[in-house]
């Protein structure tokens, strides 16, 4: 579990999601805080609303989808932006999104099924600043966490277990 | 050890920037009793100060001060404020480069004889050929300690080369090996042999690599006659009314402007800051800049013809294991119009951290068609393509006037457009690069654009004649007797080959010109 934070600690499983409401297929949400439907993490929310916060997480996912990185390393990617400075500018983002989600017939970005039709949707607003906000942000956000790393199976530092000249640089056995 | 020389002291050489051309020039130059300032506008990193982090290291090492880009070149629309990827700290950019040491060949040093007229490119034979160039190459290889050049073994190779070269042999390529590089190959030199850590673009925390940072500086101040002020950034070159300079005004590293007077001044901050200070010190005398009379200061900037090939397979490779760049293909290099460009190019092995494949595979993709190439990391292999690009008049440093520095001065603008030459050969290298992977089975391949400049040339280019460029075959200013340029912007053309053995080459022989003028008392 990433972020026990201290309201939702001492809570079981149980009680946590008996707190909240479902939205998508992936989260719960509750007053003031976002978990997992499996309960496997939670974290709480300051300023953004936690829907909010369940939304941007998907979109974060449909942006760089892997399906091999749980969900847990998206909402890392994007708490940073739960904060006043930044709160007004992803809400009314993510205001945005639901609206392009309710022109196409559905009641919200999250209550869409298939990511294609979520694509579908971020396509039209690809270039707007705010796409490109949370896609550059993302970048570094996702990918250079370091509990992402060994996930793509990438090593990270080597100087200190001193480099790869005994720890198989030229091992490939394949060709 | 330090040796203080005084503000008022107007018989040192002052050397603004201390890289592959600047530091060579201060220690050649301090080791035949030659007195030398040379200001850095970074601060000092040894090799134990590096990270094995790359968005870390790039915080630490990355020269990020503003600067403005324009044209056609994808660089401006992906990364428009960053048109290079250079370094700031004692060293410069040889702190971060790979250690590829190519001497240029011979053809290359007459480019516009050799390639003839090209439309649109202001190609000019460089007033030195390889037979003037090669003893000094020699000196910098010696110095630089390069693999394959005199008594000094190859490097071995790594999982990316192995896949690079099986593929190089099964497209017929012949002259394939792990490369001319700056790094030791075994442990009879002064510094430790690779020990094939990777992030050799990060600063080699062994000191395997050679770096004018810890290698050369070292050296000079250890002869007394060489001080380095770190965190000094030269803002403005100062003259007398007889047209010679006569110092540097420059912010120390408590941001006070001072002036350090000189007998010479040597400018050598890379092709984007060494026009830049040309241009900044425009006075009533020199209305256009610096040893500007030619109207060339700024112009013909080069960035090589670059881009990358990834490639996907169906097994693990772990390229970022073991040197970064140690393999190269060079039969592409020769100049051989019939496949439809002049000049050349290399292709040679690279490897990028899950962290930066994730930022350069392909600036601004998202979705699917991105990730399932990051899911498969461990099982890419990378080269990457450095060519000659054509020189042109308009792809040029300016300054920007209305984006101001730090220190309150106009930044620099690059613009730069492909040229129809650059574009066929990339072109025809990401084909190549292809076919090398897919030749040993390759899934999927990725023709990978380039990334910011890291090879910056041009600018103020070396030239027979004062009207077609700014200096002379020893980098003197054709304008100004006491000033020199001593870096790539010198390059009169960029041949096909990394630049920073010609550049350390150049640098050794200037400072053996230099030290005799003065004894000569002819500046």
């Amino acid at each position: 579990m990433m972020s026990d934070t201290s309201s939702l600690k001492g809570l079981t499983r149980r009680q946590v999601l008996s707190r909240a409401t479902s939205a998508g297929a992936s989260f719960v949400i509750g007053a003031g805080f976002l978990a997992a439907s499996n309960g496997a993490w939670a974290i709480e929310t300051g300023v953004l609303r936690p829907e909010t916060m369940a939304t941007l997480v998907q979109m974060a996912r449909d942006i760089y989808p892997h399906d091999q990185v749980a969900d847990e390393y998206y909402v890392l990617a994007v708490k940073g932006y739960d904060t006043p400075e930044a709160a007004e500018g992803i809400e009314t983002g993510i205001a945005t999104l639901n609206a392009a989600a309710r022109n196409k017939g559905h009641a919200n970005y999250l209550s869409i099924g298939w990511e294609r039709a979520r694509v579908d949707i971020l396509r039209g607003m690809e270039d707007g600043t705010f796409f490109q906000r949370i896609r550059g942000g993302l970048v570094t956000g996702l990918y250079n966490q370091k509990a992402v790393w060994p996930i793509f199976g990438y090593e990270g530092a080597s100087f200190e277990q001193g480099g790869y000249i005994a720890r198989g640089f030229n091992d490939i056995n394949w060709l | 050890m330090a040796a203080p020389f005084d503000l008022n002291d107007d018989d040192v050489v002052a050397i603004i920037g201390t890289g592959a051309g600047g530091g060579v020039l201060a220690n050649e130059l301090a080791q035949k009793g030659v007195r030398v300032v040379a200001l850095e506008a970074g601060a000092r990193h040894e090799p134990q100060d590096f990270i094995n982090d790359e968005w870390d290291s790039f915080g630490q090492l990355a020269w990020l001060d503003p600067r403005t880009t324009s044209g056609d070149w994808r660089v401006a629309k992906d990364f428009s404020g960053l048109p290079a990827w250079i370094v700031k700290s004692v060293g410069g950019t040889t702190q971060h480069w790979a250690g590829a040491s190519l001497r240029f060949q011979d053809h290359e040093w007459k480019a516009a004889t050799t390639y003839g007229t090209v439309q649109g490119a202001s190609l000019l034979d460089w007033p030195i050929d390889a037979a003037e160039m090669d003893p000094w190459y020699t000196k910098a290889e010696d110095k630089l300690n390069v693999t394959r050049t005199g008594d000094r073994p190859g490097l071995p190779g790594n999982n990316n080369y192995l896949v690079f070269e099986a593929g190089a042999k099964a497209l017929g390529y012949k002259d394939v090996h792990t490369g001319r590089m700056a790094i030791n190959s075994d442990d009879k030199r002064d510094r430790p042999m690779c020990q094939q850590t990777g992030f050799c673009f990060q600063g080699c925390k062994w000191g395997a690599k050679w770096s004018a940072g810890y290698v050369d500086i070292p050296q000079g101040e250890a002869t007394g006659n060489l001080e380095v002020r770190t965190q000094s950034h030269a803002s403005r070159i100062l003259h007398n009314a007889a047209g010679k300079v006569t110092g540097v005004e420059y912010f120390d590293t408590d941001g006070n402007l001072q002036m350090q007077k000189a007998r010479i001044v040597c400018v050598a901050g890379n092709s984007f800051e060494s026009p830049r200070l040309l241009l900044n010190s425009a006075s009533s005398m020199f209305p256009d800049g610096l040893a500007n009379s030619s109207g060339q200061v700024g112009r013909n900037y080069m960035r090589h013809m670059t881009g990358s090939v990834y490639a996907v397979f169906d097994k693990p490779v772990r390229m970022w294991r073991g040197t970064t760049m140690a393999g190269i293909i060079q039969d592409e290099a020769r100049h051989d119009p019939s496949r439809g460009f002049v000049g050349g190019y290399e292709l040679e092995t690279l490897s990028l951290g899950l962290p930066f494949m994730a930022a350069f595979l392909d600036p601004g993709a998202w979705g699917r068609e991105f990730t399932t190439a990051l899911d498969h990391y461990q099982n890419m292999a990378g080269m990457w393509i450095v060519g000659e690009d054509m020189p042109q008049e308009t792809n040029r440093v300016t300054l920007n006037h209305d984006v101001m520095d730090s220190y309150g001065l106009p930044v620099v603008n690059v613009h730069f457009d492909d040229h129809p030459n650059d574009i066929a050969m990339r072109n025809h290298a990401y084909k190549q690069g292809q076919a090398v992977y897919e030749a040993v089975g390759a899934t999927r391949t990725f023709p990978t654009p380039p990334y910011p400049s890291t090879h910056n040339l041009g600018t103020n280019r070396m030239s027979e004649n004062a009207r077609d460029g700014v200096v002379n075959k020893w980098g003197q200013t054709h304008d100004i007797a006491n000033l020199f340029v001593s870096d790539g912007s010198q390059f009169t053309t960029g041949a096909a080959e990394n630049p920073t053995l010609t550049i350390v080459a150049i640098a050794i022989r200037q400072a053996d010109h230099i030290a005799r003028e003065m004894s000569g008392q002819k500046i």
